[in-house]
């Protein structure tokens, strides 16, 4: 059975005038102790799914149709009080800004404690204690002085730890982390995808890596999922996907990639913009940007077309495959 | 070099307190009025010890030595500042009322504080419907006039259940008053802050963690939201206090024989044209002055404590 699953998940932001879709007919699965990656542009909507699992999309946007299940719960239709028994406990949430995630007035270790009390009923002194295991489970140096810091008192990748370390409280099954690494420089990075991926790996967490930068990606997912405007666009293996992408998308987001090995060249770039929600072109929401596009993409979407353990939505691919089989059929005739 | 490296680092909360300590004690300003409201407070806190006569004592009150000028004018060293039309010493009077003025202006600002802080978190938080109730309730409450809420209640109650049971309970009533018909100010604020504290990642977070709403909002929210309060708190005790001086000149405050700083003015008044100006003259510089460095102080707070202008 699957940890987490995802099916047919419509998400949109109700206005005066109109509804916009943020999130379009978005399906997929996540198993125990599996780590899968969301890639995509700014506004593709990775952070909207991201928050509508733990089902805390910010006013106006709500969960149009579609269900999110935890294992057998689902999780659209609990009331507040059983979604925060799993918010936390089950599903824990990372954030991009470790500056802005932890409350500058509360010192780390109460905010750890705070965590942990308000899930199950220990002493603050048993509290405590797990938290600073906890600190120490995340590599802080003198985890009992940290306790009793305030978070200006801590470097950005010493929050960012913290904020794992609070994640890991409640020994959650998913962890969500949105954009964990932006906010950080380069060197730290490196060192806290290390640090969760071990996590991850050692207590058999699920990973949800929201992300835009298919290098970390690479380095940490089992599995990809690459959004754009709203809708999973292509999914599959992360090593298959960087190695041979099929959509023009992703292969635009890895041609963007800067190459060390060819010095002195403009990056490549995907030409414009991700359209905005109110603004969504009709079929497959690519072809403005797209070189390969035909007038059957200006008006129709494609459906996924699955191939192993990968699955694309793109007509280039679905014709290629067709000719492919037309050729392999006349051959057989032949 | 007047910026050492030290200075260049983000400021922690212990050297941003430390900061505005140091930029406190520069100001002299400043410093004369904390040591004269201090100055107040204690004479306030222990008045019954150090008021030369004790007002509660009958034998206090004695018609023959009535409107006695200050000990300067009239040489009589029993009574520094004279006596009052009833023969009590405006000393002893005026510390005593000083003591009940700034107890019901202090009283009635922790009423409008917490009302206020309950209300605006609360609607700043919950948004939508309850917001839009509440802070229309504000807007209501705004409308009247704390002046005439507070005329028309006091002297309703005044006819219901008689003068003597208003004398008995007026501390009280005046407290309540004042404390009810102010708190959208608070409520305002605190409002305002928390619809911009909502906003930043941390709240997400805690509400990411399953942390219950109500602790997201005491205890996450509205600490980050303290120091606009502390400014209103401090200009808002001394609003309370003149509040509280006007109704009682307008007779509706404290009865004559617990007299508060307004109803000694207000007493004093008649005897203003007779001669006896020091009955009247002497307890207003002593509210004027209490009114003036509370003010001083609040626009410090407000200076310094808002991050917008927290200057070097």
């Amino acid at each position: 059975m699957n940890l987490l699953s995802v099916s047919n998940l419509n998400v949109s932001f109700r206005l005066k005038h109109q509804d916009l879709a943020a999130l379009i007919d978005i399906s997929f699965t996540l198993n125990r102790g599996e780590r899968i990656a969301i890639v995509g542009e700014s506004g593709a909507g990775k952070s909207v799914l991201g928050f509508s699992i733990v089902n805390l999309i910010g006013k106006p946007g709500h969960i149009e149709s579609g269900s999110i299940k935890l294992e057998n719960k689902e999780l659209t239709t609990m009331n507040l009080r059983q979604l925060q028994e799993v918010r936390g406990k089950r599903i824990a949430m990372i954030f991009q800004d470790p500056m802005m995630t932890l409350n500058p007035v509360i010192t780390i270790g109460d905010q750890l404690v705070e965590t942990i009390r308000s899930h199950t009923k220990i002493s603050y002194k048993d509290a405590r204690n797990i938290a600073i295991e906890k600190l120490h489970h995340v590599q802080i140096s003198s985890a009992e002085k940290r306790f009793y810091q305030y978070p200006h008192e801590l470097s950005g990748g010493m929050r960012q730890r913290v904020i794992i370390a609070s994640v890991l409280l409640l020994n959650p099954d998913i962890i969500i982390a949105d954009e964990p690494t932006t906010a950080l420089d380069v060197t730290i990075q490196a060192e806290i995808l290390q640090l969760l991926l071990t996590i991850c790996r050692d207590n058999g967490v699920a990973l949800v890596l929201i992300s835009h930068d298919l290098g970390v990606v690479s380095k940490v997912a089992e599995r990809t999922l690459v959004m754009y405007a709203g809708r999973v666009v292509e999914e599959g293996p992360t090593l298959e996907i960087i190695n041979d992408p099929q959509h023009p998308y992703t292969q635009g987001l890895l041609n963007a990639l800067p190459q060390m090995t060819l010095p002195g060249q403009r990056l490549n770039q995907i030409k414009g913009n991700m359209p905005s929600l109110a603004e969504r072109p009709t079929g497959c929401a690519f072809h403005p940007r797209c070189p390969y596009a035909t007038p059957r993409c200006k008006q129709e979407q494609p459906g996924f077309i699955h191939s192993g353990e990968s699955s694309v939505a793109c007509f280039m691919v679905e014709d290629m495959l067709s000719e492919f089989a037309d050729q392999s059929d006349q051959e057989v005739n032949e | 070099m007047r910026h050492l490296k030290k200075d260049l680092i983000h400021p922690t909360s212990v050297s941003r307190w430390s900061h505005i300590w140091s930029g406190f004690i520069g100001d002299k300003l400043a410093v004369l009025s904390l040591v004269i409201f201090v100055f107040y407070c204690l004479f306030a806190l222990m008045a019954p010890l150090v008021a030369p006569f004790d007002i509660n004592d009958p034998a206090f009150m004695d018609l023959m030595n009535a409107e006695i000028a200050p000990s300067w004018i009239s040489n009589d060293s029993r009574f520094l500042l004279g006596t009052d039309a009833q023969g009590r010493d405006l000393l002893s009077v005026i510390l005593y009322g000083t003591r009940l003025s700034l107890t019901i202006g202090v009283c009635a600002v922790l009423i409008q504080a917490t009302l206020g802080i309950c209300i605006g978190l609360v609607a700043g938080y919950s948004g939508g419907r309850v917001d839009n109730f509440l802070m229309r309730c504000a807007d209501i409450q705004l409308s009247f006039s704390t002046m005439m809420v507070a005329i028309v209640f006091l002297a309703i109650f005044q006819s219901l259940f008689g003068i003597a049971m208003y004398q008995q309970l007026a501390m009280i009533i005046l407290i309540l008053v004042i404390g009810l018909t102010e708190w959208p100010l608070f409520a305002r604020t605190i409002r305002a802050s928390v619809l911009a504290e909502k906003q930043k990642e941390y709240v997400d977070a805690a509400r990411v963690m399953g942390i219950s709403s109500k602790r997201i909002m005491f205890r996450h929210i509205l600490p980050n939201t303290l120091s606009p309060v502390l400014v209103i708190f401090t200009v808002q005790i001394a609003n309370a206090i003149v509040a509280e001086a006007a109704l009682s000149f307008l007779g509706l405050g404290m009865p004559a024989t617990e007299p508060s700083l307004g109803s000694l003015i207000s007493a004093g008044f008649s005897y203003m044209f007779a001669g006896s100006w020091w009955i009247c003259v002497i307890p207003s510089l002593t509210l004027i002055v209490l009114i003036l460095v509370m003010n001083l102080l609040g626009d410090w707070l407000r200076d310094h404590l808002n991050p917008r202008v927290y200057k070097d």
